[in-house]
């Protein structure tokens, strides 16, 4: 070994020790947030934030199905409260009547401070008098029958005011006394998790808990028919733990197949275990290199980074296929130039992505860069050094003579190409109106049976997905509370008017405490009020005497102590009251979610009226937020991000050619193939049905950055026809695009869209480039002189 | 079915107004003609007027309106006086329309409400499943002067309602009394047709 031999090989040494000790420190992660933006809108934020901590992010929607009804509500019944004495869940309601009860207890108990009728107004003798009288009617009709228990003390029924304010639409069926689907067939309880949403450990085992206690409940089941019973669960906690598990089992089996594809392709090549292990050195380095060069960049690296990771397996084992089958007495002089050319313009492409917003993109672009910068650093400096000179592998040249001479046969038939632009601008054409998928769901690893699921649990618990939210924003919890509440009275109108259907605020479980006073101010004193009560009931069927029930509790209700979130512990009200008011960068948010009056979503012409309202002058800041516009817009932006990405690698590495090659000619032959492999696979992706994702976006450069390499050598060999064999030339490249299309090729059978996307359009990509390109090349010397 | 056992069904139908006074040798039977008969009209349009008793009142509330029927589970309840009151059973969901408030009730959540509406609905449609899915059913009179007297059948729904008493003449329901367990009791007068 040389000097130089002996020093690179330290230096390797060294920074792979460097390189493994920051891999061993580094945090991992496979939750959802590699498809969440890094950069964000105030309004995307308060989403983003939403979708990662907010009470949603805790839910999980639980089904149980099968057995009989009464069988299911037992079983539901027992879970709950085994869920309930376990400390990993902060919120378990299935509906049962001690839910309910406690639910209405607190509403009765707080009536003057919740309901808004409660005004100065309503307590004049002439506001009771026409009070009592509604209430009276009420008695006689059937509601009047749930309403009767309740009347001595509520005989202005401030009860049902507080009732009708709440949008009822919105909680699930009860079928034998607890939650059901509306069809009655699955009894359904929500359960809040205590881990943060990001903590996908606590999710994983609060999923577990719930199996456990719902194995537990069915066994202790006193039911014939409890065997039946089944349980569903779906919603944020239990998607991030699927998606984890999947991205960790399809990174750790697409990376094996892709490696024993590869390494028996070598081996079938080479026909020498040793040349496969040195082929693997650069590799595992570019491997070591790219995860040490992400944990220093990112605060975690993510599943789905690994996962890109294993294209880097078929772009790096081609710098050592080029070594190793090509002239290896004088790679130095003869290949590496082209080697490094080939690297620089890959580099070039995955450079463009790193300032992409997509997390999982970005990280991609600083793993390929640092992995294929090493690799070819290695292969150049350090494995020349290690090859043994008795390192025999196969020789290649008769297939690299039946490759040309195969080649030339088609070449007669490249005139053809001139029809493939048109042939896939036609399909694209054709498809022009459903080009690309706009949907963020295409981006979700989560597996579409499991989105399903959610979708219908979603529906049975009445929980229709909210596509339009106001939102009041205030420094403070109270403020907050205090901007609903005038949101809620600019709503009110158009509510009534049917133009919205209805909408849920915050403040009506808990009132602004300004509000509270107000209310209690506008109870009069018990002597007062006897007195305006006994005017006010001139000429209704009733005596005073039999309303000192109310007197008593309007009394207690003056005088007692405000309403604050601590009281609403224990009831449902709770988590509809965390879920709508939410701290928010700077402040508090408190979301007001609007429903539609029919089924469907709100009309535009309903929209305009809510913004109208909502911008009328001299109220409190508010906003509209339109869900399902926002996730749009943020995808949106991500597929507009990666176009504009795209198309600044594709010039970045034209402009490299053109300052490396210092021809613009030649930058045109080693171009055109590759952008006719480009627009190929384009007009195929969409003729066999499939949507463009941003990630067949990027797969589309990442052609470019691949089959560059390929493009250079044949350039290579028509500038300079002294410089190697051709038939070694084409023998080696076949090897190396037969790595990468195996590599490329594995990650399209994966289940995760991305990594399916990415790979099903760079497989194809990749052997399309390196056919146009021998085809469009200018063939350098007689092959067939060469052959003989 | 056999022919002859077909045969023999249609001459019990044909013959059925005639062996009206014959239904009460046989428990059962009068109930099944009766339902029959009810299940028979599709369509009704009366008025009525309703008189309830309650404890906590002094006297009486009257109030008077119409009724809609439709078969076999649309029925309305128009109150005019004293003061204008909808209400629209359709398939199990009541809607109450008072002023410009509007309430949707499912029965299924609120079955306290269940013997005062389905009572009247399964009578009309004729719906013995119905009836007897809540109720104890007992008939007594003749198909042309009968009394049904409903009670309720699980200790849900005889929380609030002791028993009922529907009575009528063939197709044509009469009054309607409503007896709770505390004591209140309504009773429901069914007037004059009206022209749809």
């Amino acid at each position: 070994m040389t000097r130089a031999g002996v020093a690179g090989s330290v230096i390797w040494a060294l920074l792979a020790l460097g390189a493994a000790a920051i891999i061993a420190r580094a945090n991992y992660t496979a939750d959802l947030s590699a498809f969440l933006p890094r950069r964000a809108s105030a309004t995307q934020r308060l989403l983003v934030e939403q979708l990662r901590e907010g009470p949603a992010a805790h839910l999980i929607i639980v089904a149980i199905e099968g057995a009989d009804a009464a069988t299911r509500a037992q079983a539901s019944i027992a879970l709950a409260a085994r869920l309930r004495s376990n400390p990993a869940f902060i919120g378990v309601n299935n509906g049962d009547a001690t839910q309910l009860e406690r639910d209405r207890e607190f509403l009765f108990a707080h009536r003057y401070l919740l309901s808004a009728d409660v005004t100065p107004q309503r307590f004049t003798v002439s506001g009771l008098h026409a009070a009592i009288g509604d209430s009276l009617d009420l008695l006689g009709s059937p509601e009047g029958v749930l309403l009767k228990p309740l009347f001595t003390r509520d005989p202005t029924d401030e009860m049902l005011s507080i009732i009708d304010s709440l949008d009822a639409s919105h909680s699930p069926h009860t079928s034998d006394g607890v939650w059901s689907s509306r069809d009655g067939a699955r009894a359904l309880l929500m359960v809040q998790t205590r881990g943060a949403g990001s903590d996908t450990d606590a999710q994983e085992a609060a999923c577990q808990a719930l199996r456990h206690s719902f194995a537990a409940a069915v066994a202790a089941s006193p039911s014939a028919r409890r065997a039946a019973l089944r349980l569903a669960m779906s919603g944020p906690p239990v998607f991030a733990v699927a998606a984890r598990d999947t991205i960790k089992t399809e990174v750790v089996r697409l990376s094996s197949i892709s490696a024993a594809l590869i390494g028996a392709l070598l081996l079938a090549v080479y026909r020498s275990l040793p040349a496969l292990v040195f082929t693997l050195v650069p590799v595992a380095s570019g491997a070591l290199a790219g995860v040490a060069a992400v944990a220093l960049g990112f605060p975690a690296v993510h599943g789905i980074t690994l996962g890109f990771g294993v294209t880097l397996i078929g772009e790096a084992v081609d710098y050592s296929i080029y070594l190793l089958i090509q002239n290896r007495s004088d790679f130095r002089r003869s290949v590496w130039p082209t080697v490094r050319l080939g690297m620089l313009t890959s580099v070039c492409g995955f450079t463009a992505l790193l300032p992409s917003a997509f997390t999982g993109l970005s990280q991609l672009g600083l793993f390929s860069v640092a992995g294929l910068i090493a690799a070819a650093l290695v292969t150049r400096f350090v494995l020349p050094a290690w090859l043994p000179q008795a390192l025999s592998i196969r020789d290649l040249t008769a297939i690299g003579s039946w490759l040309a001479v195969a080649l030339e046969k088609v070449r007669a038939m490249r005139i053809a190409l001139v029809a493939l632009p048109l042939l896939a601008g036609a399909a694209l054409y054709l498809h022009r109106d459903a080009l690309w998928n706009r949907d963020l769901a295409a981006l979700s690893p989560i597996p579409a049976a499991e989105q399903t699921l959610y979708e219908r649990l979603r529906a049975d618990a009445g929980a229709p997905d909210v596509r339009y939210v106001t939102v009041a924003s205030g420094a403070d919890r109270e403020t907050a509370l205090e901007a609903a509440q005038a949101l809620t009275a600019r709503l009110r109108p158009l509510a009534n008017a049917g133009v919205i259907g209805g909408f849920e605020s915050p403040s009506a479980y808990l009132p602004a405490p300004a509000t509270q006073r107000a209310r209690q101010q506008s109870l009069p004193p018990a002597p007062e009020l006897t007195a305006r009560l006994a005017e006010a009931l001139a000429g209704l069927p009733l005596e005073a005497e039999r309303l000192k029930p109310f007197l008593a509790d309007a009394e207690r209700a003056r005088t007692g102590p405000e309403l604050s979130r601590a009281d609403l512990e224990g009831t449902s009200l709770a988590r509809a009251v965390d879920a709508l008011l939410v701290r928010s960068d700077p402040g508090w948010s408190a979301l007001v979610p609007l429903s539609a009056p029919g089924p469907g979503e709100l009309s535009d012409e309903a929209i305009a009226k809510v913004r109208a309202a909502l911008t009328r002058p001299a109220g409190p800041h508010a906003q509209l937020l339109d869900l399902k516009g926002e996730a749009d817009r943020l995808y949106g932006g991500y597929l507009a991000d990666a176009v504009q990405l795209a198309l600044a690698g594709f010039g970045a590495i034209v402009l490299l050619l053109l300052i490396m090659l210092r021809s613009p000619g030649r930058v045109l032959r080693v171009v055109a193939p590759l952008a006719l492999a480009v627009l190929a696979v384009a007009g195929l992706l969409v003729t066999f049905g499939h949507q463009l994702t941003i990630l067949h976006v990027v797969g589309m450069l990442l052609i470019v950055a691949v089959g560059s390499n390929y493009a250079l050598f044949f350039d290579r060999s028509a500038a300079q026809p002294g410089q190697g064999s051709l038939a070694l030339t084409l023998a080696s490249l076949a090897v190396a695009n037969l790595a990468t299309v195996i590599a490329f090729g594995v990650l399209a059978c994966s289940s995760v869209p991305v990594l399916a996307d990415l790979g099903s359009t760079v497989a194809p990509g990749a052997l399309l480039a390196l056919l146009f390109s021998a085809l469009l090349a200018r063939p350098a010397v007689d092959v067939r002189a060469e052959g003989h | 079915m056999k022919p002859g056992g077909w045969l023999l069904c249609c001459a019990l139908a044909a013959a059925a107004p005639g062996a009206a006074q014959a239904v009460d040798a046989q428990p059962g039977a009068g109930l099944d003609q009766l339902l029959q008969l009810l299940a028979a009209r599709r369509h009704g349009h009366v008025t009525f007027s309703e008189v309830q008793q309650l404890a906590v009142l002094d006297r009486p509330l009257q109030s008077s309106g119409e009724l809609v029927y439709d078969a076999p589970d649309h029925l309305e309840k128009r109150t005019l006086q004293p003061r204008p009151e909808t209400l629209i059973l359709e398939r199990g969901v009541l809607t109450v329309q008072r002023g410009a408030r509007k309430r949707v009730l499912s029965l299924r959540d609120y079955p306290q409400i269940v013997p005062f509406v389905e009572s009247i609905r399964a009578t009309l449609a004729g719906d013995r499943a119905s009836l007897e899915r809540y109720f104890t059913v007992s008939f007594s009179g003749s198909l042309d002067q009968w009394t049904l007297e409903l009670v309720p059948a699980d200790a849900q729904l005889a929380h609030t309602v002791r028993d009922i008493r529907i009575a009528g003449e063939r197709d044509e329901l009469h009054t309607m009394e409503i007896r709770q367990t505390d004591g209140d009791a309504s009773t429901l007068t069914i007037g004059a047709a009206l022209n749809p």
